[in-house]
This record gives structure tokens, C-alpha cells and sequence, in this order.
């Protein structure tokens, strides 16, 4: 159980460390400049250093943790991948296919991450889901949003 | 006397028709996401704020305060009825109020937790018109170094009283600075960290970092595991108390009320801690000790005021400095700012009408959340049996059209994604997410207060030391590190919040 709880501060620790790298590696394309006179890049480089200094600390310690341990645990990762997916198929359609479509096919894939939600229950979820929110965004608010894109105008 | 003047302009502009109603829609909001489990009033804001940028600003912010306190209501319902607190500061409230719905007194249990929350959310907003004058002419007066020392001392103060690893909390105070430097440099014009996306060059939309961190990351985490949950108590009946339940719960009200007031305006966790705080004192004091745990109604009614208390009260630093205290609050600076005004100790000169209204509308708020609760238990009821695989992908839904209608710009949508995924990774790792967004939002102004200081101070990083109030705010913020470190300490935390999650 130790191991566990160590490998959450390790891979945290290492995430920070790599981030602050990562940032500080880009802040050296900006000009620092002096303390009196701060360029674009001294703040960041500050920070960055303080993520370094703070991710070894993390990365240290996780190899001295005491017992209470909880693991990672699992990962949905058909979920996770569902609904990131569903995401980036809203902000890729919702210009070409229209406020409409573009909601359906997101709130059907949402709602299919569930482990409980089957075709159907998606499928009426979404058309559901899609309806109410025309209702509230387009017909009560009146946000100036296109309900069917050019893609399906022919 | 000013204050009488001033709460009639309050007065004024929080009675008209629309901001009743929205003061009204806000808190029935706020019931609605503080009685289900799974969705907290910091993604609620973060999803609804864009819907707000048509509003008048003093209605914006109206409404996105009635959530805030609203869902302090809600988590109590929850917390009683399925011992599943809807928000994290009504967990003590399900210690005790659990057993008495068990008892099958779930009803005197959900009117102390109304009774309680409106009397301390009363008063505190009373000390809020209060103390906010005050505070905010002291606030006028502070330079460009009090003001770095100052978010210096709220960022870690957040840290210090939070639950989990400090240095990762620390860590995500940083990354959360980090994250806020994307963008156009404020003096050079020079763009950072933008990778040759135009879309970056304003930075990065904070709704999609809160929608992002917050919402998306709760909800991969919920579906790691879904429960059901079972709804102990169908139907309540009989919500009056008894004359010897009266005589219990007023003392305990009346110092829940003050200890939340007190602790609410500390940054970080507040209201967490005010409720906890109120529970461990009331359980001292008792004459009945054994009876905590057992469904004891002091168990309720102190923490329940404490919260409530505590949530009003963290408005002061909002409204007086322009410092948030709460994931929340930081979400409100940023509908200050996009109704542009910025937030700070100008707002009561500049926006007297605003200010006020906000104020006074808590009230009305809070008066609309007693008649919400207790006649309307029936409908809070029911609603708790909605399933969560019903409630995310309307999140989802809401989150993606609110983000995309504030500039309609896809890339903000694919923010959320990106973020969604880091927020879920580090919160896996326990790596807790409010301190991102504080960072966050106060990053930009943390970086123009350290250049400008540095300015003045002609480069010498002395003049934060050698400024009496800045020193003194330094010295807080070092102090709050030292002793959340110490042992003795780390492990008296760790007792507070084991029972939170």
C-alpha cells in the first residue's frame, strides 16, 4: 500500500517538474529584463522555478510517505474518452452543422459514457437534452446562435 | 447615517421586478445543484456565467451570489436525507442530521438546518454592509506592494486551510499562475506561451479553465464509479419543532452564526471550515456530549448556521479588496470584469447602486430560500432521485453552448477538453483544483502589482519588507506555511477533513 500512495506523489512530483521545465524552457525566448525593469519572461520564470523547486520536493518526499495509502484507482477510460470526444465534437461542428445537430450528437456520446445508459437511453437522453436547451438558449435567452449550420443547407 | 442611505439605494435597486426574479432564479439554482451530489455551485457559476453577459451587471452578480449562498441551503437537504452532503461544507451536517432523519425526524432536522442558515445568512449580511465601508476606504490606501503581499497571503491562506498536501497545493497555485501568464504580455504587448494560436493572445478563458477543472474532472471522477444512491426518508412530514427543540437550537445558532462570520472572510475554505469548527465546539460545550453522532439537533443547527454565515461573510474580501476567498468569488471577479468594473474598494464609490443592491438582495435571497426550502421539501425530494447519468450530459451540454455563446469561439470549447483532461489527471493524483483557479485568477494581477512595486521601489525587493502593512501581510502569509507544516498541526488538519470526503 506505501508503493501506491508514493507513486501518486511520484508521478505528481514528476508532473510538476516537467511543467515547470517545460514553462521555463518556453520563457527563454522572452526578453527577462532586470528586477527594476521586468520583461515578459521574469515572471515566468520565477514561477516556473518555483514549480521545479516544489515538484522535487514532491518527488522526494513520495519516497519517504508514511502508510496511509490510497491507490489510484481505475480509470474509466471509454468514458473519459466519450466525453472528451464529445467535446471537441461540439466546438469542430458547431459552426458547420448548427447549434442543433451539433448538441445531439454531443449529449448522445455524454450520455453513453455511462455505464448505465444504454443506445436507446442515449438516444432519447440526447433528443431530450437537445430540446431543452434550444428551448432555454435559443427561444427564452435568444443567443445568437445558428440552430442549422451552412453544412446543412443544400 | 450613511448605512440607512445606503441600504435604501440597495433597497432600490434590488426590488425591481427583474432582479427579484433573478435573485429568485439564482437561489432556486442554487438549491437545485447544492440538493444533487455531483455538480457544486463553482462549475454551476462557471457554466451560467456566460449566460449572464447580457444581464445588467448588478443582476449578473445578483443572481451569481444566490447560488453561491442557495447551494449552501441545498447541501444540507441532501446531506439529512441520503447522508450524501450535496456541497462539502454540509458533510457535518450529516453526521447528526442523518441520524435524526433516521429517527424519523428528518423534518425538525431540514426546518433547524432553514431556520439556522436564514438567521445566520441575515445577520451576516447585516455585518457584511458593515464592515465592507471601512474596510474598503483602508483598502484605498494600499499601494502596488500591499496589494502583491495581499494575494500573496490570500493564495496561501487558501493553501493552509484546505485539506490534502500543502506543497501540492502550493504546486497548483503555481501552475494556476503559470497558466495565467498565456497570453499578450501587459507592457511589451509580447504574446507567451501562446505556441503561434491567435486564439491565445487574450489568454486563456477562465470559464473554460473553471468548466474545465471543475466540472469536466468532477464528472470523469464520478464515472469511475456510479452509484445509486437510496433515498432513506420518501415523504417529510411534520416539519415543526418542538418547544424543547427551540430551546436547543438557539445558542448553538447564535455561535455558529458568529464563528462562520468570523471564519468566512479567512480565503480557502471558509465555510468548509466554519462548519467543522461550529460542530467540534458545540460537542465541547454540550451538556449532552454522548448524544453527538446519535442525532443530536445542536449537531445541525450550529454547522448549518456556520456555513451559511461563512458564505455571506466571504463577499467581504471580494467586494472590499477584490480578492477572492472562494473558487466561486473568483468566478464573480470575472463577472466584474466582464461587465467591466473592476473589482476592488472602488466599487462601492463608482457603483454605489451595485454594491448596495448586491448587498441587500442577499437578504431578499435569504428570505426566498426559507419559503424555497421548507414548504417546497416535497419537490427537493423527488429531485433527489434524478440519476446522476441523466444530470452529466446536461452538464456537459450546458457547459459547451454557455462557453461557446461568449465569443463563440470553438477553441474555447477545445479549452475545456485539454483542461478537463489535466484537471482529471491531477485531481487523481490529489492534487486538489481550487487552488488552480484562484491562481489563475489572480495571477495577472499578482505579476502587475510585483512589476509595478518593483517600479517604484526603483528595484530594490526590500520595499515589500520594509512597508509596515506589507511586511505585516508577509509575515501572515509565512506564518500560515510554518505552522500547516509543524506536525501537530498537519495531523489536527487531517482530523478535520477526514470526515469530509
Amino acid at each position: 500500500m506505501t508503493a501506491q500512495k508514493s507513486l501518486k506523489d511520484l508521478v505528481s512530483g514528476l508532473i510538476f517538474i516537467g511543467l515547470g521545465l517545460a514553462f521555463g524552457y518556453a520563457t527563454l525566448g522572452y526578453e527577462i529584463g532586470t528586477a527594476l525593469r521586468m520583461g515578459p519572461g521574469y515572471f515566468p520564470l520565477l514561477l516556473s522555478g518555483i514549480m521545479v523547486l516544489l515538484g522535487v520536493v514532491i518527488t522526494v518526499q513520495s519516497f519517504a510517505t508514511g502508510p496511509n495509502a490510497t491507490p489510484i484507482g481505475r480509470v474509466p477510460w471509454f468514458a473519459l474518452m466519450l466525453i472528451i470526444g464529445a467535446l471537441i465534437f461540439f466546438g469542430m461542428t458547431v459552426r458547420g452543422l448548427g447549434l442543433v445537430p451539433a448538441l445531439f450528437v454531443t449529449t448522445f456520446m455524454s450520455a453513453f459514457a455511462s455505464e448505465r445508459t444504454g443506445l436507446v437511453g442515449a438516444f432519447v437522453l440526447a433528443a431530450c437534452l437537445t430540446l431543452i436547451c434550444f428551448l432555454i438558449f435559443v427561444w427564452a435567452l435568444g443567443l445568437p446562435l445558428r440552430v442549422f449550420g451552412p453544412w446543412l443547407s443544400f | 447615517m450613511d448605512l440607512i442611505a445606503n441600504l435604501g439605494l440597495g433597497f432600490e435597486t434590488a426590488f425591481t421586478t427583474t432582479n427579484i426574479f433573478y435573485c429568485f432564479v439564482g437561489v432556486l439554482l442554487g438549491t437545485l445543484v447544492g440538493v444533487l451530489p455531483g455538480i457544486g455551485p463553482t462549475g454551476t457559476v462557471a457554466i451560467l456565467l456566460p449566460i449572464t453577459f447580457t444581464f445588467e451587471p448588478v443582476t449578473a452578480l445578483i443572481m451569481l451570489a444566490g447560488i453561491y449562498y442557495g447551494a449552501q441551503y441545498g447541501g444540507s437537504t441532501s446531506a439529512i436525507l441520503i447522508n450524501l452532503p450535496g456541497e462539502s461544507s454540509s458533510a457535518v451536517t450529516a453526521i447528526d442530521g442523518h441520524q435524526m432523519a433516521r429517527q424519523g425526524r428528518a423534518g425538525p432536522a431540514l426546518s433547524t438546518a432553514a431556520l439556522g442558515s436564514f438567521f445566520a445568512g441575515s445577520v451576516a449580511t447585516f455585518l457584511l454592509a458593515l464592515a465592507a465601508p471601512p474596510l474598503a476606504r483602508i483598502a484605498l490606501q494600499f499601494g502596488s506592494a500591499e496589494y502583491f503581499s495581499l494575494i500573496v497571503l490570500g493564495l496561501i491562506a487558501s493553501v493552509a486551510l484546505a485539506h490534502g498536501s500543502i506543497i501540492k497545493a502550493l504546486g497548483m497555485i503555481v501552475l494556476g499562475l503559470l497558466l495565467g501568464t498565456v497570453g499578450q504580455d501587459l507592457y511589451s504587448g509580447q504574446p507567451r506561451f501562446t505556441f503561434g494560436f491567435f486564439e491565445l493572445y487574450s489568454g486563456i478563458n477562465f470559464v473554460s479553465v473553471a468548466v474545465g477543472v471543475f466540472g469536466v474532472a468532477e464528472i470523469l471522477r464520478n464515472l469511475e464509479d456510479e452509484k445509486t444512491r437510496t433515498l432513506l426518508v420518501k415523504k417529510v412530514e411534520n416539519l415543526w419543532l418542538t418547544k424543547d427543540d427551540f430551546r436547543r437550537i438557539v445558542n448553538p445558532i447564535l455561535r455558529g452564526t458568529a464563528l462562520g462570520s468570523l471564519l468566512g472572510v479567512l480565503p480557502g475554505g471558509g465555510h468548509v471550515l466554519a462548519a467543522f469548527a461550529s460542530y467540534s465546539l458545540e460537542k465541547k460545550i454540550s451538556r449532552n456530549e454522548a448524544e453527538f453522532g446519535r442525532g443530536a439537533i445542536e449537531g445541525v443547527a450550529a454547522p448549518e448556521s456556520a456555513n451559511n454565515a461563512a458564505a455571506q461573510t466571504s463577499f467581504i474580501p471580494l467586494l472590499t479588496l477584490g480578492i477572492p476567498a472562494h473558487p466561486v468569488m473568483a468566478l464573480m471577479i470575472g463577472a466584474f470584469i466582464i461587465h467591466g468594473i473592476t473589482p476592488g474598494p472602488n466599487v462601492m464609490a463608482d457603483e454605489p447602486a451595485l454594491f448596495w443592491g448586491l448587498i441587500v438582495s442577499m437578504w431578499i435571497g435569504n428570505l426566498l430560500l426559507v419559503l424555497l426550502n421548507l414548504p417546497l421539501i416535497g419537490l427537493w425530494v423527488k429531485l433527489l432521485t434524478i440519476p446522476y447519468r441523466v444530470l452529466f450530459p446536461a452538464i456537459i451540454a450546458f457547459a459547451c453552448i454557455g462557453t461557446f455563446s461568449i465569443g463563440l469561439n470553438a477553441f474555447d470549447i477545445y479549452a475545456i477538453a485539454v483542461l478537463g483532461l489535466i484537471g482529471y489527471v491531477l485531481v487523481k493524483l490529489d492534487c486538489e483544483p481550487a487552488p488552480l483557479l484562484l491562481g489563475f485568477v489572480l495571477g495577472p494581477l499578482l505579476e502587475e502589482h510585483l512589476r509595478r512595486a518593483m517600479i517604484i521601489s526603483r528595484g530594490d525587493p526590500m520595499t515589500f519588507l520594509e512597508r509596515p502593512i506589507s511586511a505585516g501581510l508577509l509575515v501572515f502569509a509565512a506564518l500560515a506555511i510554518v505552522l500547516s507544516l509543524l506536525p501537530a498541526i498537519r495531523k489536527r488538519r487531517e482530523e478535520v477533513f477526514s470526515e469530509e470526503d
